[in-house]
């Protein structure tokens, strides 16, 4: 994973649930291209339409509160979403979204839609290139972070080989 | 220092003395759950492992899309079906032979005290009212909890919830939850464990517990747990499967905050839409309803269709209401026809369903157009929940769901049962 990114904002407000993010009648697979096509379907039905690689979400508390569908953080990865920076996440959201690579940033910021963030993972930083404000956030401790970069799946690989050698 | 119930099942299960809030720890799961829904996923992830799930600890449970919508979950149900089949996984309930995950699992005896139980569904939570921490977690986790036996848990902080109090007649467990959620927020135990106590809390039927820790999730919590008594113990004869061990928090364990409330202040609730935080008295709300839906893992047990069978007998759903009836699993459902109360819905002109999630999600079974409003025994009243983006949920307890439904608009049962509607 890049440890600075660079991207375009789309803001929510608070308590996004994940029903909002990929509604329940989508949920017949798993494949992150597919579940793209309707993120955010009823709530920002422009999202799909507009999205573009390496955008950033901004968001009000509470994002990805409710159902604990990974489908969720799936169909963000797959519309190119680099990265959600809000003040806090629902826990379920928040452990699928560093198990499969998406990048949380704890972080309260006044920004608009439309501005260019830069984020730094590394020294926990968000600047806003518009209004040049800048952000500090706390990095993820060491576990999430390598669980971030290596992903779940390599996770526990390299723990069932720790276990069959133990 | 003393630790909390959450603290203690998992320094237990991560093989320590002790935790402390914040820690991030590998435990050993007693129990990994997957529904239709969150299982493809899962099993998808799983064969990357090239290992063989760890099968007495795998639960399957068919439950969101069955009996199958359409073609796309007839496909995740197979998948489901021959996953287990491969890997000799027994413990799978198919179409017939259980209902709505959670109920499931408490019914057929993985939940018990001290057990720490993780399932892909967000209401995995519920599992607290017998006294296990239990939390919902997503595929790829259960993915690697299938194989690995363990997870990693970041310890939480708990907060601790004393209701005591008489509550009236027709104040439920439900009515608890969701006027603690109207207090604290939908992100008020954000990462938290809740614990309850009080002498509200001890006279609540185990069905009535199950409510309050199912929808900890409401309010953001890991968990949501109540100290085990003989009300579970008696519940989990000849039904627990293995031995158990019950745990409590010590004397002097240390809490984030402590929020007290007086049962006989509560009235029956609703939250209204969007969310489960929005929430007022029944009794002071002027609302028409279409759809009056009692069912879910939150209040489809036997003692919410005793409820609502008590008000309906003899009565008639207001013509301009469907109303619609899911026992949450087989046995429910069997006990209801042998009391009679299926009978008494479907003279009221109720529709009857087979176990299913079908409606809470939206999914099937009783979705609802533009502009319609549900009164629900649910768990989630969010946007486009139950169907179209542009209707509305109204979570209640049973009892205030019958009386809705007889009278056509929202209703405390008591008002209707002095007249005043």
């Amino acid at each position: 994973m890049n440890r600075y990114i660079k991207g375009r904002v789309w803001r929510f407000p608070e308590n996004v649930d994940t029903d909002q993010i990929i509604p329940a009648k989508y949920l017949v697979t798993g494949d992150r291209q597919e579940l793209a096509k309707h993120a955010f379907e009823n709530v920002r039905p422009d999202f799909t339409e507009h999205v573009r690689e390496g955008d950033i979400i901004v968001a009000g508390k509470n994002f990805g509160s409710g159902s604990s569908r990974e489908h969720a953080p799936r169909a963000l990865i797959g519309a190119g979403i680099a990265c959600v920076i809000a003040p806090s996440f629902a826990r379920i959201f928040y452990r699928n979204s560093i198990n499969i690579g998406l990048p949380l940033v704890e972080c309260d910021v006044d920004v608009v839609e439309g501005d260019i963030l830069t984020v730094d993972f590394e020294n926990g930083t968000v600047v806003d290139m518009n209004t040049m404000s800048e952000y500090s956030f706390h990095p993820l401790p060491d576990f999430l972070m390598d669980l971030l970069e290596f992903g779940l799946i390599e996770n526990t690989k390299m723990k069932l080989e720790r276990m069959k050698s133990r | 220092m003393g630790m909390t119930i959450a603290e203690k099942i998992l320094a237990i299960h991560a093989g320590r003395e002790s935790v402390s809030p914040k820690e991030i720890v590998d435990a050993r799961i007693d129990y990994v759950m997957m529904n239709d829904v969150t299982g493809l996923p899962a099993f998808e992830v799983f064969e990357e492992f090239r290992t063989t799930p760890i099968s007495e600890k795998s639960v399957l449970i068919q439950d969101h899309y069955v009996p199958n919508k359409d073609v796309a979950s007839a496909e995740q149900a197979k998948a489901m079906r021959e996953f287990a089949r491969k890997y000799n996984i027994n413990n799978h309930f198919d179409v017939g032979r259980g209902g709505v995950c959670h109920q499931i699992m408490i019914e057929h005896g993985f939940a018990a005290p001290g057990r720490l139980i993780v399932g892909a569904d967000s209401h995995t939570c519920s599992y607290g009212a017998l006294g296990a921490l239990s939390t919902g977690i997503g595929s790829s986790e259960a993915a690697s909890a299938m194989a690995t036996g363990e997870l990693w848990f970041r310890v939480p902080e708990t907060q601790k919830f004393v209701i005591d109090g008489k509550p009236g007649k027709y104040v439920m467990g439900k009515d608890m939850i969701l006027y603690i959620i109207g207090d604290i927020g939908v992100s008020g135990s954000l990462y938290r464990s809740m614990e309850f106590y009080g002498s509200a809390i001890e006279s609540l039927s185990l069905s009535d517990r199950i409510t309050i820790s199912n929808m900890a999730i409401e309010a953001g919590a890991k968990c949501g747990i109540i100290p085990p008594d003989d009300k579970v113990f008696n519940y989990l004869k000849n039904r627990v499967i293995g031995e158990y061990s019950p745990v409590y928090a010590d004397s002097d364990s240390e809490y984030e905050d402590t929020f007290e409330y007086d049962a006989s202040e509560i009235k029956p609730m609703v939250a209204m839409p969007h969310l489960p935080e929005n929430t007022i008295p029944a009794s002071e709300i002027d609302v028409q309803i279409d759809q009056a839906y009692l069912g879910s893992c939150t209040n489809g047990r036997i003692e919410d269709l005793r409820v609502a069978a008590a008000i309906l007998k003899g009565k008639k759903v207001h013509p301009d209401v469907r109303m619609i009836v899911v026992p949450a699993s087989k046995n429910v459902f069997l006990q209801a026809l042998r009391e009679g109360l299926v009978e008494i819905f479907m003279d009221a002109d109720a529709y009857v369903a087979g176990p299913t999630c079908g409606a809470c999600l939206g999914g099937y079974m009783g979705v609802l157009a533009e502009g319609e409003r549900c009164i629900s025994s649910t768990n989630r009243n969010f946007i486009g929940r139950m169907g179209h983006k542009d209707s509305y949920v109204y979570l209640a307890n049973p009892a205030v769901v019958a009386a809705s439904a007889i009278t056509g608009q929202i209703t405390d049962p008591e008002d209707l049962e002095v007249g005043r509607t």
